[in-house]
C-alpha cells in the first residue's frame, strides 16, 4: 500500500462503478450526491475484486495517496489504513451517525462514501479539530457539560454539532434537535448533547465565530 | 430462598481477605461530591482514547463469520475450497476444523461444539474466516457453500408449549422446573379486598445495541494470547477463553480500557473471541473480529420478552392485601435465564403479606438472552407500577399516597426479611412529587384540543448495587506527589475512572490531574469482576479508599520521623502533610526525604465484606409529562424528573448523566423498541438501527431532571454509596406508561406504545380528537 503526503490534486478517477448513494446527516445538509463530479457511465465495467486504485484524499489539510480498492468506504480508509480513529464505526449501513466527518464542511456519513468519492473534497475528521494539543470549543463545550458516556458516538456527535455549527452559528433550540438527530448515543446522553452545542456555539461566536 | 444469581462467572469468584478495619466514613469531602468532568474526557472528546475497535496491528488480518439465516437447522454438508482459493483468504474455520473442534457452553451445563451443525437460532456461527481486508474476508463468508436442513422452529414464547409445537431441544421447550414464590395467603388476601384488580402485561424484547460493535482483536505471541476486547470485565472474559482452549490463565491477556458501551451484553466471553483466535493462531497472524452491527442484533444478548399476569388486592385505605403474579418468558435457544428477577419487585417493592408468583421458562429459537441493565425490574415495573396505578384509580386515591401507604423499612422478599441499611423510597417519592409539581399537574386540564396532557408517576428498587468482595486496588503515590491508580475494573461509560480518582484526590490530596489510571488490563491490573449490576462504585469506591488510605498511613509514617510529630496528628492540607496542633510542623509531600528514597510508595486496597444480615438496595421514583395526539396515537415525553436514592453522590456531573442515559433508554422500552420476529421464517426483522428504534435526540425532553436523595449509607460500606445505573431506568417505561393512561384513559397494558398500538386502542374506545 502506498501512502505518501504531497500537497497535489489529482485527476478524478474513472470506470469506477460506486454504490452511488450518499447519505447526508441530518435535515440541515444540502441535498444528497454533492459530491457527484465522478459518476460512472452506466455499465462502465466494475474494477475486479482485489484490485486496487490510487487515490488522493485530502484530510484535515494533508493530502495522503494510497491504494484503495474501489470498494472500500471512507471509514475504512480514515481508521484502519491512515490510523485517524477518532471516527468510529457504529453500523457501517449509514444509521448512527457514529462515523460522521465533514466532506466540504457538510457532515457526512464517512460509512456511506467511497473513498473514491471523496477525492477532491476536504474531508474533516475529529483530529482536524483540534489546535495542536488543544481542544477546539465543539469538543470543549462536550468535555465541560459531560457530553457523552462510553464516548463512542461523541466523535459523531462533535462532527455533526461542528458541522451545524458551521452553517448555523446560531440556531435555535429546534434546529439544533434536527442537527444532532442524524446520530445515535445509545447511553443517552442527548440532554448534555443539547447543552453542549448549545455552549459551544456561544463560545464560538465569543471567539468571532470561525473555529 | 436462593439469592438470585445475576451473572453467569465461570466457576467460583475469587476471594480476597477483609481488611483488619475499616475506616470512618467521611464526614465532609472536598472532592467526592462535586460535580467534576471526567478524567478521560479528553482522551473521548480528542479522538486519542484507542477502544478495542480502533486497534491496528501491523500484518493484522480481519475475521468474518458465516451464521446459519435459518431459526432452526441443521447443518448437512458445508464446502469451504471455493472461500480457500478466493485474493487475501488466509484461514477458513468450520466445524470440520480440527483446531476450532472445541465445546461451547451456553450455561453451566448445556453446550455445543463452537461450530456445531445443529444451528437454534439465526446467527449461530457456522464457519469463520480471516483475509487481508474485511472485504476479502466477506467474499470468502459469500462463497463458503453450506447446505442446510430446514427445520421447523418456534419463535413466540406463548406458543412454545402449545401441543405440537417444534421443540428447541429434544427434551422439549421447558427450561426448568417452574420458579415458585410464596408467602401468606393469597386466597385469604383477596377476600380481605375492597377491589381486586386483575390485568395481563406483556413487554417486547429489547436489545442492547451499544454504539461500539461486540469484538475483539486477538494476537498470539508463542503460546500466549492478548485479546482487546471491547467488554464490561476483562477477568471473566480471560476466565472463560482460557478454560475453553484449555490454556493457563496467564496465557490469556485480555486488555479493555476502553470500551464503547455494553449495557449487559458484554459482560461474558463469545464465541467470536474463540473464534478470533483460532483464526489467529492458523494464520499466525493477529485477527481483528468486530462482529456487523446486523450480528449484533441476532445473537449477542437481548432482554427477554416477559408476559405477565398480575392480580391485586387493595383496601380502601390503600392497604395491599394480596398479590399474584404468573409469568412465562424466553432467554431464547438456551438457558438465559427468560424469567429471571421478573418477579422482584412484585415480592419486595411494597409491603404486601400475601403473595405468590410463578414464572415459565421456555426456548425458542431465538438468540440467547443476557443481562440488559437491571435485568427482569423493567419488565416487573412495567406489570406492577401500572397495577399500582390501576388501584389507585379503582379506590379513588392520589397514584403518590397509594405508594406512600406501602413502603416498606425491611426486604419481604428475602427469608428472615432482612432490614435495608437505608431505604429512601418513601424520600423519593415525597421530594421527587414535590420538586416535579405533581399535584399541581394532576388538578391541570388535559386539554380540550386533540392533543392531551397527562403525568404519571412509578418507583422502583434495584435487587443488587450494593457491591461487595471480591476486588482489589492498588495506589502508588511518587516521591513528587502525583499517583498512579490500578484497578481491574472496566468504565463502561458510567465515569468509573473518575469516581476512583476522585477518591484518591480525596484521601491523598493529589490534584486529578496528576493522577494516572490504570485499568481493565489481566496482565497488568488487579482483579475485578465485570462492570455490571450497578455495583461497580460501591464495590470499587471502598477498595480505592483503602489503598489510599494504605499509602496515608505510610507516608504519614516517613512525615512524623522528619517532622518530628506523632504520625497520628498528622493530615493531608493540599499538597502538603502537616500537624494538626503545631502549625511550623508542614512539609510539601514532594520535599519529604523518606518518600524520595523510598521511590514509591504502594497501597494495596481489598474489598471488605458487606454487613450481614442487611440489604443493600438502592431505591428510585420517577415522574413524567406527557402529550398524546389522539389523532395519531404519537407520544411525547414533555417532561421527566427522576428521584434516585443510590446513596452518596459521588460526582454529581456524572451522576446525572446515568440519570439521563436510563430515562432516556426507558423511553425506548416505553415507546419504540421491539424485537419482532417474522411469523412465517422465523427470521428477525428488526436487525437494524432502522427497523428497531431506539431514542434519538427528537425523542427525548430537553430537560431530564435527576434530584438525588444525598443520604451517604454508612452501613453499606466505607464511602456510603449504592448503586444508580440500572435504578435509573426501572420505572421509566411504566411511568410513561401511567402519564399516556392519565393523558387519554387508555391503558396500554403492552410495549412499546407505538402510534399504531395506541391508535387502535383509542380508536377501540372511540376517544379520537
Amino acid at each position: 500500500m502506498g501512502h505518501d503526503h504531497d500537497d497535489g490534486r489529482d485527476r478524478c478517477p474513472h470506470g469506477v462503478s460506486r454504490r452511488g448513494f450518499f447519505t447526508a446527516v441530518g435535515a440541515g445538509a444540502i441535498g444528497a450526491a454533492t459530491l457527484g463530479r465522478a459518476q460512472a457511465p452506466p455499465g462502465a465495467p466494475a474494477v475486479a475484486t482485489g484490485e486496487q486504485v490510487t487515490v488522493k484524499l485530502r484530510v484535515n489539510g494533508r493530502t495522503h495517496r494510497l491504494l484503495v480498492e474501489p470498494r472500500w468506504t471512507l471509514l475504512f480508509v480514515l481508521r484502519e489504513r491512515l490510523g485517524l480513529t477518532g471516527t468510529k464505526v457504529g453500523c457501517d449501513r449509514g444509521e448512527c451517525g457514529a462515523c460522521t466527518v465533514l466532506i466540504d464542511g457538510q457532515p457526512r456519513y464517512a460509512c456511506m462514501t467511497l473513498a473514491l468519492e471523496a477525492e477532491g473534497h476536504e474531508i474533516t475528521t475529529l483530529e482536524g479539530l483540534m489546535r495542536g494539543e488543544e481542544l477546539g470549543p465543539v469538543q470543549q463545550a462536550f468535555l465541560e457539560e459531560d457530553a457523552f458516556q462510553c464516548g463512542y458516538c461523541t466523535p459523531g456527535q462533535i462532527m455533526a454539532a461542528e458541522g451545524l455549527l458551521r452553517r448555523t452559528p446560531e440556531p435555535t433550540p429546534a434546529q439544533v434537535r434536527e442537527g444532532m438527530s442524524g446520530n445515535l448515543c445509545r447511553c443517552g446522553a442527548y440532554s448534555h448533547i443539547l447543552k453542549a452545542v448549545k455552549k459551544a456555539s456561544e463560545v464560538r461566536r465569543g471567539a468571532g465565530g470561525e473555529p | 430462598m436462593k439469592p438470585p444469581e445475576l451473572y453467569f462467572i465461570d466457576g467460583a469468584a475469587p476471594e480476597s481477605s477483609a481488611p483488619a478495619d475499616a475506616p470512618p466514613p467521611w464526614t465532609e469531602t472536598r472532592v467526592v461530591g462535586k460535580a467534576i468532568p471526567r478524567v478521560d474526557a479528553y482522551e473521548r472528546v480528542s479522538g486519542t482514547a484507542v477502544y478495542p475497535s480502533d486497534v491496528v496491528l501491523p500484518d493484522m488480518l480481519y475475521g468474518a463469520i458465516l451464521r446459519c439465516p435459518h431459526a432452526s437447522a441443521r447443518v448437512t454438508r458445508l464446502d469451504s475450497a471455493a472461500a480457500e482459493r478466493l485474493p487475501g483468504v488466509r484461514a477458513v474455520i468450520s466445524g470440520l476444523t480440527k483446531a476450532a473442534d472445541v465445546r461451547w457452553y451456553y450455561s453451566r451445563t448445556v453446550f455445543t461444539k463452537l461450530f456445531d451443525p445443529r444451528c437454534r437460532f439465526q446467527g449461530e456461527a457456522v464457519a469463520a474466516v480471516a483475509a487481508e481486508t474485511p472485504e476479502q474476508a466477506w467474499d470468502a463468508v459469500r462463497a463458503i457453500t453450506v447446505e442446510y436442513e430446514v427445520l421447523p422452529f418456534v419463535v413466540d414464547e406463548r406458543e412454545a408449549l402449545a401441543a405440537g409445537a417444534p421443540a428447541v431441544h429434544e427434551a422439549g421447550n421447558r427450561v426448568g422446573e417452574l420458579e415458585r414464590y410464596q408467602r401468606g395467603d393469597v386466597a385469604r388476601g383477596f377476600a380481605e379486598a375492597d377491589k381486586v384488580v386483575e390485568v395481563s402485561f406483556r413487554t417486547a424484547a429489547e436489545i442492547h445495541t451499544p454504539m461500539e460493535l461486540h469484538g475483539c482483536v486477538a494476537r498470539w505471541d508463542g503460546p500466549r494470547l492478548t485479546l482487546w476486547e471491547s467488554t464490561q470485565g476483562v477477568y471473566p472474559v480471560q476466565q472463560r477463553v482460557a478454560a475453553t482452549l484449555e490454556m493457563p490463565l496467564a496465557g490469556v491477556r485480555v486488555i479493555g480500557s476502553y470500551m464503547g458501551g455494553g449495557f449487559g451484553s458484554k459482560l461474558q466471553a463469545d464465541k467470536y473471541h474463540v473464534v478470533a483466535a483460532v483464526l489467529a493462531r492458523l494464520a499466525a497472524r493477529p485477527v481483528k473480529l468486530f462482529l456487523t452491527r446486523e450480528e449484533t442484533f441476532l445473537c449477542v444478548g437481548n432482554r427477554p420478552p416477559a408476559n405477565m399476569r398480575l392480580k391485586a388486592g387493595v383496601k380502601k385505605d390503600g392497604t395491599l392485601t394480596a398479590l399474584e403474579l404468573t409469568c412465562l418468558g424466553s432467554g431464547g435457544a438456551y438457558p438465559a435465564g427468560g424469567t429471571s428477577l421478573v418477579d422482584w419487585l412484585v415480592r419486595d417493592l411494597y409491603t404486601c403479606p400475601n403473595v405468590r408468583t410463578e414464572c415459565t421458562d421456555v426456548y425458542i429459537n431465538g438468540g440467547p438472552s443476557r443481562p440488559f441493565r437491571a435485568p427482569g425490574h423493567p419488565q416487573g415495573a412495567w406489570a406492577l407500577e401500572q397495577m399500582m396505578d390501576a388501584l389507585a384509580a379503582a379506590i379513588g386515591m392520589d397514584p403518590v399516597e397509594l405508594r406512600l401507604k406501602n413502603v416498606p423499612a425491611f426486604s419481604q422478599g428475602r427469608e428472615g426479611n432482612p432490614p435495608y441499611t437505608t431505604t429512601g423510597l418513601e424520600r423519593c417519592l415525597t421530594e421527587g412529587a414535590e420538586a416535579f409539581g405533581w399535584h399541581e399537574a394532576r388538578r391541570r386540564p388535559r386539554g380540550s384540543g386533540p392533543v392531551k396532557r397527562g403525568v404519571g408517576v412509578a418507583a422502583g428498587l434495584w435487587v443488587a448495587g450494593g457491591g461487595g468482595p471480591p476486588s482489589t486496588v492498588i495506589v502508588k503515590l511518587f516521591p513528587d506527589g502525583s499517583a498512579n491508580l490500578n484497578m481491574g475494573a472496566s468504565d463502561i461509560g458510567t465515569g468509573t475512572k473518575t469516581v476512583m480518582a476522585m477518591v484518591v484526590a480525596e484521601e491523598l490530596g493529589v490534584p486529578l490531574e496528576r493522577i494516572q489510571i490504570e485499568n481493565a488490563d489481566t496482565g497488568t491490573t488487579e482483579y475485578a469482576t465485570a462492570s455490571g449490576g450497578s455495583k461497580t462504585v460501591p464495590t470499587e469506591s471502598p477498595t480505592v479508599r483503602a489503598a489510599a488510605l494504605a499509602v496515608k498511613g505510610q507516608l504519614f509514617d516517613l512525615a512524623a520521623a522528619e517532622l518530628k510529630v506523632p504520625a497520628t496528628e498528622l493530615r493531608i492540607e493540599g499538597e502538603e502533610v502537616a500537624s494538626r496542633s503545631d502549625p511550623k510542623a508542614r512539609k510539601r509531600i514532594a520535599e519529604l526525604e523518606g518518600l524520595r528514597r523510598r521511590g514509591v510508595l504502594v497501597g494495596v486496597g481489598v474489598r471488605g465484606p458487606n454487613p450481614e444480615g442487611k440489604v443493600i438496595n438502592p431505591f428510585a421514583a420517577q415522574f413524567c409529562e406527557v402529550e398524546v395526539d389522539t389523532r395519531t396515537g404519537e407520544v411525547r415525553v414533555v417532561r421527566f424528573l427522576s428521584c434516585n436514592d443510590s446513596g452518596r453522590v459521588m460526582n454529581r456531573l456524572t451522576y446525572e448523566s446515568q440519570v439521563i442515559g436510563g430515562v432516556t433508554m426507558g423511553i425506548g422500552l416505553a415507546l419504540t423498541e421491539q424485537r419482532v420476529f417474522d411469523r412465517q421464517t422465523g427470521k428477525v426483522l428488526s436487525a437494524n438501527w432502522h427497523d428497531y428504534k431506539i431514542p434519538t435526540v427528537m425523542d427525548v425532553p430537553p430537560e431530564i431532571t435527576s434530584l438525588p436523595i444525598d443520604r451517604p449509607d454508612p452501613a453499606a460500606n466505607t464511602t456510603g454509596a449504592k448503586g444508580l445505573g440500572e435504578p435509573v431506568t426501572i420505572p421509566t417505561a411504566a411511568t410513561v406508561a401511567n402519564a399516556v393512561y392519565d393523558a387519554v384513559g387508555v391503558r396500554v397494558v403492552e410495549s412499546p406504545i407505538s402510534p399504531m398500538r395506541l391508535a387502535a386502542l383509542l380508536a377501540a374506545r372511540g376517544t379520537r380528537g
